[in-house]
């Protein structure tokens, strides 16, 4: 049975095909692009150039600038070039392109962390180059940072993993549990919280079991497991933070405000695992899924390999592929070419053949009312639509378009195929650059 | 592994989300089509092959009043939709079986090129378009639209039409009013689709089943009607229990196909759950307002349109953010 407090949700089709598989590491490829810009904040500068050898875990890029963190090289070999790409964005951004050797030497920079307060515990995650790997790459040394350290008592741990088709997270949760909880309880014991929640969806009996098993194991009478309904987007951080703690938290406030951290459940994992080993985040759990693949299953894969290699893995393409997207269904960004690298947060590559990648055509809305039954916080995506059309930006204050956080649930449930989530998004910017003036 | 040459660079990049729901306009109207089959067999039980005849003439001038127009205005052809079929079917329902062809398709060019297409097609009408052919027909053509074939079980020698059971209980003795039980079959008279309570139950039950329609309005409704029935006869009295009659007007009339096939079509009913609410006894009301004191036996029409009018209203009344969101934004 689920527990908390619900909002409005929507019933998707899971897809969880890849649920029960284990994680296969795939080999090293010949060449992996690592992305100058892997979190939110400011882009890395290279720190290194064109020749240079590079090893495993090498720092290569990093900037000195607040909302940032450093990227590291994943595999052992050679600069060949750093270039400047097209991003999946439309702007550009630098990549480092690594020919491998395939001998994965790893490099004298990697070392466990010594660690005897706060600032040290929060450079040590600076250093490990972690981002928020749900999704949103915000770098984690900033989240555990608050700085109303004193008024949060409550980390909860994001593994509700309610996007379509995505398993990895469920798959961390199965085989690497140990690993959560390693870094729940270094960061409640740094950061001096009472209580610890890993919020997992209904639909992960595995998961929720071996989490269970390894917190009596472990004696550990803070942390629990808060069981979720499954339906979308229980996973969303606002959503999540209703759901177990019943506080109501705005777009635009930090969890930290209401006395929460929050992270994603990969994240915490990953760096429980890099306070045991030393190694930055380097490696990644893909969910490779999408009826142009051949053999849909998760894959251990440097960060910065191509899409293309991954795939290859999965036994390539069994349809020709129309659409990659990188993430969830709902909420992950369609990218223009299987030559684009993986990110740190990247956490699904799904290719969808013709059928499932073209876009429906839009017909006449019915005025049927789904978009607002299917809104978390019951907003009025066809007001916005109409609204945006008229350039009414004061209209699109009232009925708080801000409050958006752009789940797609609107457009998902939309029997018209309405771009409801995009009209949102192009409201919230229509309604930013009129505040600016 | 160097498939460098291999890279399919021309992916569609749209935006997210990139999977949707099955449910598309033409599958909601194709199961309101399926479940008015009930009340269509019940029709066809009751009044014979005419039933039959009239639905076809309604449906497929529904239909073709909208492809012509489209083909005519050069827009984009709506008829796939199925909801044209839809208001065919319905108006067919609202009308004796009896009803000359020819007004009939009047009936249909009003609902369709009137009502719903001068608007601007599916969506953009204000009030239900079925709802309002049925209006405009009885008003038009007063005694042709009331005069009532009786059931084929009740017919007789000397007589083929005869008043509903509102009209008796308007203007005759009450205690000439069908059973309850003929009135929840459907063994009396009336327009041709609204007799059979059962059949138009099972029917809003399955669309209700289907998630195609929330059950708020159509309780709702029927409940506000039971509720004030059952009011007025416990304090005037009368030669039946108020229980009896409150039944009674349940099954009577257009309630049961009002509330569950016309008060809630999408395009003219309130969105969120507190409107309904409003809706459905609105509707409620105003159906026992001209039942119990207007001049017109029955009032179910009326209450849908003019609730119809003021759903933006009501609307824009419970449009609510979740616990007083939005207060911290900046």
């Amino acid at each position: 049975m689920s527990q908390g407090k619900h909002l409005p949700s929507i019933l998707v089709r899971h897809n969880k095909n890849t649920a029960g598989r284990e994680t296969e590491v795939m080999p090293i490829p010949d060449v992996v692009k690592i992305c100058m810009s892997q979190s939110i904040g400011a882009p890395c500068k290279p720190l290194v150039q064109k020749g240079d050898y590079v090893k495993v875990g090498q720092k290569i890029g990093d900037v000195d600038a607040f909302v940032s963190a450093p990227v590291h090289s994943s595999v052992s070999g050679t600069v060949r070039e750093i270039v400047d790409v097209r991003s999946s964005m439309g702007g550009s951004e630098t990549q480092v392109v690594i020919e491998s050797d395939k001998k994965q030497e790893v490099s004298e920079e990697v070392k466990v962390p010594h660690v005897e307060d706060l600032a040290g515990f929060v450079k040590a995650v600076r250093d490990s180059g972690m981002v928020g790997l749900g999704g949103a790459s915000f770098p984690t040394h900033i989240k555990l940072n608050p700085k109303n350290l004193d008024e949060c008592h409550t980390l909860i741990v994001n593994g509700a993993e309610c996007e379509p088709f995505i398993t990895a997270d469920n798959r961390m949760m199965v085989e690497q549990g140990q690993d959560i909880l390693d870094g729940m309880q270094l960061i409640m014991n740094y950061l001096e919280l009472d209580k610890g929640y890993i919020g997992v969806e209904e639909n992960k009996p595995d998961a929720i079991e071996n989490l269970n098993r390894l917190i009596e194991q472990g004696g550990l009478k803070n942390i629990e497991v808060f069981v979720l309904q499954s339906r979308y987007p229980k996973g969303a951080e606002r959503v999540l933070v209703y759901e177990v703690t019943g506080q109501v938290m705005d777009a635009g406030v930090l969890p930290a405000q209401l006395g929460v951290i929050l992270d994603n459940v990969t994240t915490v994992a990953e760096l429980g695992r890099f306070f045991r080993t030393g190694m930055p985040l380097v490696r990644k759990r893909v969910t490779v899924d999408g009826d142009a693949v051949a053999e849909p299953k998760n894959v251990f894969a440097p960060i910065g390999t191509q899409i293309s290699d991954i795939i290859s893995f999965c036994g390539g393409y069994k349809a020709e592929p129309k659409k990659i997207v990188m993430g969830g269904p709902m909420m992950g960004r369609a990218t223009h070419s299987d030559s684009s690298p993986t990110l740190k947060n990247t956490g699904s590559l799904l290719a969808f053949a013709k059928d499932s990648a073209e876009v429906k055509e839009e017909t006449g809305c019915i005025n049927c009312g789904r978009c607002h039954q299917a809104c978390p916080f019951k907003l009025v995506p066809q007001i916005y639509a109409e609204a945006y059309a008229r350039k009414d930006v004061e209209r699109l204050q009232k009925f708080k378009v801000m409050q958006c956080m752009e789940c797609g649930s609107c457009s998902y449930v939309c029997p018209v195929r309405r771009p409801l989530s995009f009209t949102n998004k192009l409201a919230k910017g229509m309604v930013k650059e009129a505040m600016k003036k | 592994m160097d498939n460098q040459n291999k890279f399919h660079d021309n992916l569609i990049v749209s935006t997210s989300p990139h999977i949707v729901t099955d449910a598309d306009t033409t599958k909601l109207m194709g199961t309101v089509l399926l479940s008015l089959v009930p009340a269509f067999v019940a029709a066809v039980y009751v009044f014979g092959a005419r039933a039959i005849l009239l639905s076809a003439v309604c449906l497929i001038s529904s239909v073709g009043f909208e492809w012509l127009y489209n083909q005519l205005a050069h827009k984009r052809q709506t008829v796939g939709d199925l909801s044209a079929a839809v208001t065919g079917l319905l108006i067919s329902f609202n009308v004796p079986s009896t009803l000359p062809i020819w007004m009939a398709i009047l009936g249909c060019f009003v609902a369709i090129v009137i009502v719903k297409q001068l608007y601007g097609g599916i969506g953009k009408n204000f009030v239900n378009p079925a709802i309002t052919a049925r209006i405009f027909l009885f008003i038009s053509f007063a005694s042709q639209m009331s005069t009532w074939p009786l059931p084929r079980m009740a017919e007789s020698a000397d007589a083929v039409t005869g008043p509903t059971p509102l009209g008796i209980l308007k203007t005759g003795t009450v205690t000439d009013i069908p059973s309850n039980m003929n009135m929840f079959l459907g063994f009396i008279g009336g327009s041709m689709g609204e007799v059979s309570a059962l059949a138009l139950l099972i029917g809003g039950l399955f669309l209700i089943w289907k998630k195609v329609i929330s059950p708020i309005i159509p309780a709702a409704f029927i409940g506000t009607v039971f509720v004030i029935a059952l009011i007025y006869y416990g304090v005037t009295g009368g030669d039946y229990s108020a229980i009896h009659m409150a039944i009674f007007h349940v099954c009577a009339g257009g309630v049961m196909l009002g509330a569950f096939f016309m008060a809630t079509d999408y395009v003219t009913s309130p969105k969120l759950p507190l409107g309904q609410l409003i809706f459905g006894i609105g509707c409620g009301v105003i159906t026992m307002a001209i039942r119990l004191w207007g001049s017109y036996p029955e009032g179910v029409s009326f209450s849908i349109l003019l609730m119809n009018i003021i759903a933006p209203l009501i609307n824009r009344l419970t449009f609510k953010m979740y616990c007083g969101g939005g207060k911290n934004e900046k």
